[in-house]
């Protein structure tokens, strides 16, 4: 299914700093030159052979504070997609098997949940959860699991009415088995390229947070609160701010790329994504 | 009449949502195991001052009376005082809400325009290097955060070349000219962030008509492309067109949040992150509000838009 060979150049791009991204967030403390809170130099020195970035407001190498910022918001993201995927496709799948006052109940909640938009919903929760990263995963996750939820309800409830699940519903299987054994394994396919879309959004949803001072906290590092950290450098010319936003960006646009051909790849397949 | 029946009932789905939502937004502040007040405070808060907050904000009370009182008080226009400063919530927010209507109507008087412009050229060009331009652009900006697009603006634009202050500071007494140069730069940022996704949709919109019969007899009148697009497939394209400017515009109050913090703009965003941070939840819960309340109406309008535009919904089988 995923041939090394049909990968296009786009494809190559993103996987590359994908992985780049991921190594860097894996092998954090054995590949950055210093501490992630270690002052080493003067407040926003320039780009130097010591300090290949520069250093940050408080004088901090900026290069190891990315490694570091990279580890923390590709692990937060990480988990609150896992989260959001494994609480959105069960309870799908569920309303399209189960079906009746289970589905409408649940599909109508979503709906209402959906029709507040994502970061102010976020906002008026965290304004009274403690600010922890668990916290954060948890807030994270459930809201961003709606879509997932609309995503996987439509998938199942077109698997659903299919042949082989009509014979696994005659032959007497429950509904555990019916979940996992004959929708999953065919839902698959849409449910993975939309996987990378959601691992974006859930970067972007935390650096927004992280900006605005109420996701991760200080001393931790992550690239939205770097940005926050050093945003008054702007002001005077110091573009230690952009670094970590570029960072951001390229990293969405990576895994932008690799999930547009995981798509283009699976819908040919299956000829269309129904 | 039948379109004003399916009208009013648009209207009163989306005033039980407004209402469905408010018991929402009451109820994420009450999430907590424990109570606001302990968290508002924190864990080095005295009795004393956490039996004198859960008698202000009436926590003594169960969460049903609170939510009807508060309730009532926002249907009456009253929004309650901030915890953080004692001021009356509604009088703060009125002046700050003018202002971001006023960014956000700005750069959407730029953005929808433009964005249609585009989408029209792209499906004059497709394929071409304008097309490929275009759809390049709108995959960057779909992933780029609106922080990146905000301080890379400040960054050349404003300390740079200095033509734009880099904070947006309005108040009252300024002159319109000087507003329109303060909010130069925000009023740009946004438009970036939603110009793609509605260019995108318009050219979407405007290529599936484009396979319709009648433009081939358009094509076979002699018509040159740019009529063919702009006389006969733009409006048969209305529709969806019509849906996601206001879903863009939506998108627009919601993105403003980010935008204001980073241009230090004092609107309703700014306002509201400032709260969330002191933990003042009355503040928190009345601008939560207001927001999802535009953006209801603002989805509802877009679907009232495509019942007016569109006769084969105004007939549903």
């Amino acid at each position: 299914m995923f041939d090394l060979k049909t990968l296009t150049v786009s494809a190559w791009i993103g996987l590359f700093f994908t992985s780049i991204f991921l190594f860097a967030a894996i092998f954090a403390p054995w590949i950055a030159p210093y501490g992630k809170a270690q002052i080493v130099g003067g407040v926003w020195e320039p780009m130097s052979a010591q300090f290949w970035l520069g250093t940050d407001n408080l004088g901090r190498d900026l290069l190891s504070r990315m490694i570091y910022g990279a580890r923390t918001t590709v692990f937060i993201a990480a988990a609150a997609t896992a989260l959001s995927f494994s609480l959105g496709a069960i309870l799908g799948f569920t309303a399209a098997v189960v079906g009746g006052w289970f589905d409408t109940l649940l599909s109508r909640f979503v709906d209402l949940l959906m029709s507040i938009p994502t970061l102010i919903f976020g906002l008026v929760v965290l304004s009274v959860l403690p600010s922890t990263i668990l916290t954060l995963i948890l807030v994270m996750g459930f809201l961003d699991s709606t879509r997932v939820y609309r995503l996987s309800r439509a998938v199942a409830a077109d698997i659903n009415v299919m042949d082989f699940v009509e014979a696994a519903k005659l032959r007497g299987e429950g509904t555990r088995w019916i979940i996992f054994r004959e929708i999953l394994p065919n839902a698959l396919s849409p449910l993975v390229s939309e996987l990378g879309l959601r691992f974006i959004y859930a970067v972007l949803f935390l650096s927004a947070l992280s900006f605005l001072g109420l996701g991760v906290q200080p001393p931790e590092a992550d690239w939205g609160g770097m940005v926050k950290e050093n945003k008054e450098g702007i002001v005077f010319g110091i573009p230690a701010a952009l670094i970590p936003a570029a960072a951001i960006a390229a990293l969405a646009i990576s895994v932008n790329l690799v999930a547009d051909w995981v798509l283009n790849r699976t819908s040919s397949l299956k000829g269309g994504r129904g | 009449m039948q379109i004003l029946k399916l009208i009013a009932q648009r209207v009163a789905l989306g005033i039980m949502l407004l209402f469905a939502v408010s018991v929402l937004i009451f109820a994420g502040t009450e999430i907590l195991p424990g109570d606001v007040a302990a968290s508002i405070l924190g864990q080095s808060a005295t009795p004393q001052a956490l039996e004198n907050l859960r008698r202000e904000l009436g926590l003594n009370e169960p969460a049903i009376t609170r939510y009807f009182t508060w309730l009532g008080g926002v249907l009456t226009g009253d929004l309650g005082t901030a915890l953080s400063n004692r001021m009356d919530i509604a009088t703060s927010i009125w002046p700050r809400l003018k202002n971001t209507l006023f960014l956000a109507f700005w750069a959407a008087v730029v953005s929808v325009p433009l964005a249609l412009i585009l989408g029209m050229l792209a499906v004059r060009y497709r394929n071409g290097w304008i097309d490929k331009t275009i759809s390049g652009f709108a995959l960057a900006s779909t992933s780029l955060p609106e922080f990146f697009i905000g301080y890379v603006l400040i960054f050349f634009f404003a300390v740079k070349l200095n033509w734009f202050p880099s904070f947006s500071t309005v108040h009252d007494a300024m002159p319109f000219l000087d507003r329109m140069k303060a909010i130069a730069l925000p009023a740009t940022a946004l438009t970036l962030v939603v110009l793609a996704h509605m260019m995108r949709m318009t050219r979407a919109a405007i290529l599936n008509v484009m396979q319709s019969a009648y433009i081939e007899t358009a094509e076979l009148k002699g018509l040159s492309q740019l009529d063919i697009i702009r006389r006969h497939a733009f409006p048969n394209a209305i529709a969806p067109i019509v849906n996601v400017i206001m879903l863009n515009l939506a998108f627009l109050v919601v993105g403003v949040v980010v935008i204001e913090v980073i241009f230090v703009y004092p609107g309703m965003g700014q306002y509201l992150v400032d709260h969330v941070t002191k933990r003042d939840v009355p503040v928190v819960q009345a601008v939560g509000l207001i927001f999802a309340a535009v953006y209801i109406t603002l989805n509802m309008i877009a679907d009232i838009a495509a019942i007016v535009s569109n006769p084969r919904l105004r007939h549903p089988r």
